[in-house]
């Protein structure tokens, strides 16, 4: 069974901060979720065909016609610093 | 010892649509920063991505290009990572099942070598937006018009040699896509990168560790990139150590490849089926819709070009070289009658390509259109101006829009073949150099040339340059 999570590691990929305190607790109930995976996992699915979609149609396609207008005047308002029409976020490469 | 190289390059070609992979967003180039990002190409809460059939049938236009087999049914996965470019904090593209699966490229090598290069795969997927780090304090600006932007990223098997083969096969790829109007090719606007895995390993060898070197944005960047790379890993591995397996990146001002991220710090994406998205399925009459669209292909209009109009394999090859010229080349034949092929392809391979290159134009923009110099090359065939005039009334037509015949007529142009008239000219300039008539009759055959000259200069170029030789040569024989 999987109760080795690493959750530093999935605290990583997830850009979340997990404080030292509560590395612990999310480490047991992550070890839950994985539990009920496991148990899937233990089912024989040999020979079924893995299921893309719960529902069975196909994708419906759309038209190449541009129907948006610019909202960016609109949308900026929520973000928390803009300028030159630019969305301003802290400097990614050094 | 010898040391082979192994290149495999995948190629992301921007799909040329007018709207965005899932979204109704425009896709048009050079748009001011955010003003063509809607809901879905910003991830905002509660949107649902819908397909663009314009991107499944160009898919499906690239699979019966390249001989692969077009999906029944593909499947959209997202690719999970965190980046300030990209909305979602995922990208939506294909993972298990792509939409075309295998295919061909035949390249060929400096001598006539030819080479088949098979292809992996070819799935759609969502660009990412941009990030601008420089103008800003402290900041990045992210610019999210390019998020959504259809991609087809085209994967080849690990078969190339050298880095002339890859360049060979990024050029072929890159004039294919083209041609099939999927994709518009400029490289400077990042319509066409190059990713290259890069390995050495000793003839016969199992495969070495590969670096992957991304987005390389010209052909001579990425030839130059392959040699450096396969020097650096030459030189590691004889000095007894190990190629890591990395992501590296091209360096065009210093001509070395670097370290971006090492395969310790490699992304772990957590593909699944994207849950907003339907299995993609073509049906085959979606795909016998596409097939009766399908524009000739270049190695089939290079073969009809050698046939249909007796050129040479390298005149075919130059007026293949876009669909663009092709196009220019076969409207100028079929404008003048198809009389003689070779002179309409010596003026388009000519003075219109010079011109064009002088001014830094495509064929497209040129300020020439076909049917214009189709009228220029007809003067020429019906001998109504000699291949020197047409030279100085083309001169007038690339700054003007008058036709050739108006600048003909206006010029007073026209071509002298009236025997009668030229004849007279010519025993005019006759009579007016003695001396050297003395000199030629003495023996001085150079002097032929002489006379010549000096009846072009008395008709200013007009008369017919066959008719005046003929002329000439039986005045001076009197």
């Amino acid at each position: 069974m999987s109760d080795h999570i690493d959750v530093h590691k999935v605290a990583r990929l997830g850009a979340l901060a997990i404080g030292a305190d509560e590395v612990g607790a999310v480490g047991q109930k992550l070890n839950a979720i994985v539990g009920l995976f496991d148990d899937l996992a233990a089912i024989n699915t040999d020979g079924i065909e893995p299921m893309a979609h719960p529902l069975d149609q196909v994708q419906r396609l759309r038209v190449d016609v541009v129907i948006e207008k610019d909202i960016h005047q609109y949308v900026q308002q929520i973000a928390p610093r803009v300028e030159a029409g630019l969305y301003l976020v802290p400097k990614v490469i050094e | 010892m010898t040391w082979e190289t192994v290149i495999g390059l995948e190629v992301h070609a921007q799909l040329a649509t007018k709207t965005k992979i899932f979204s109704g967003a425009s896709t048009a180039f050079g748009a001011l920063p955010n003003t063509q990002a809607c809901l879905v190409d910003l991830g905002m809460p509660g949107v649902l991505p819908v397909l663009n059939k314009g991107v499944v049938d160009m898919a499906i236009r690239f699979g019966l290009a390249v001989g692969s087999s077009v999906a029944e049914k593909s499947v959209f996965a997202r690719k999970n990572y965190f980046y300030p470019d990209l909305p979602k904090g995922y990208q939506i593209s294909q993972f298990e099942l792509p939409v075309v699966i295998g295919g061909q490229i035949h390249i060929e090598l400096d001598g006539g070598v030819k080479k088949t290069i098979n292809l992996t795969r070819a799935h759609l997927e969502e660009d990412a937006g941009k990030s601008l780090h420089e103008d800003f304090e402290g900041a990045s600006g992210i610019d999210l018009n390019r998020a959504g932007t259809p991609l087809l990223e085209i994967v080849s098997e690990p078969e190339m040699r050298s880095p002339a083969e890859a360049v060979a096969y990024a050029k072929k790829l890159h004039e294919l896509v083209q041609y099939l109007g999927i994709c518009d090719g400029n490289m400077q606007e990042g319509s066409f990168r190059v990713d290259a895995n890069i390995s050495v390993r000793k003839v016969g060898a199992e495969l070495g560790t590969r670096a992957e070197i991304k987005n390389v944005n010209s052909f001579k960047f990425l030839e130059r990139a392959i040699m450096f790379e396969v020097e650096r890993q030459i030189d590691i591995i004889e000095a007894g150590g190990a190629v890591v397996q990395e992501t590296r990146l091209y360096d065009a001002a210093k001509d070395e490849t670097r370290s971006m991220r090492s395969k310790a710090d490699a992304m772990d994406y957590r593909y699944f089926p994207d849950p907003d998205l339907l299995p993609l399925i073509i049906t085959p009459a979606m795909i016998e819709k596409v097939k009766g669209e399908m524009p000739e292909l270049p190695d089939a209009k290079r073969t009809r070009f050698i046939e249909q109009y007796k050129l040479s394999d390298y005149d075919a090859m130059v007026l293949t070289g876009s669909r663009e010229i092709a196009d220019y080349y076969e409207t100028v034949v079929a404008a003048t009658g198809a009389k003689d092929p070779k002179i309409a392809a010596n003026w388009v391979m000519g003075e219109l390509n010079a011109r064009l290159n002088a001014d830094s134009l495509d064929v497209s923009e040129s300020p020439v259109d076909a049917s214009r110099m189709a009228g220029l090359v007809a003067r020429i065939l019906d001998n109504t101006i000699s291949g020197k005039i047409a030279k100085d009334v083309f001169e007038i037509m690339w700054t003007s829009t008058d036709s050739a015949d108006a600048i003909i007529e206006a010029k007073g142009l026209k071509q002298i073949t009236d025997v009668g008239a030229i004849a007279a000219m010519v025993r005019g300039v006759i009579d007016q150099f003695p001396e050297q008539l003395a000199e030629y009759k003495g023996g001085r055959d150079k002097l032929f040339g002489f006379f010549v000259g000096e009846v072009m200069k008395a008709t200013k170029g007009k008369a017919n340059p066959g008719q005046v030789n003929q002329i000439l040569k039986d005045e001076l024989a009197k």
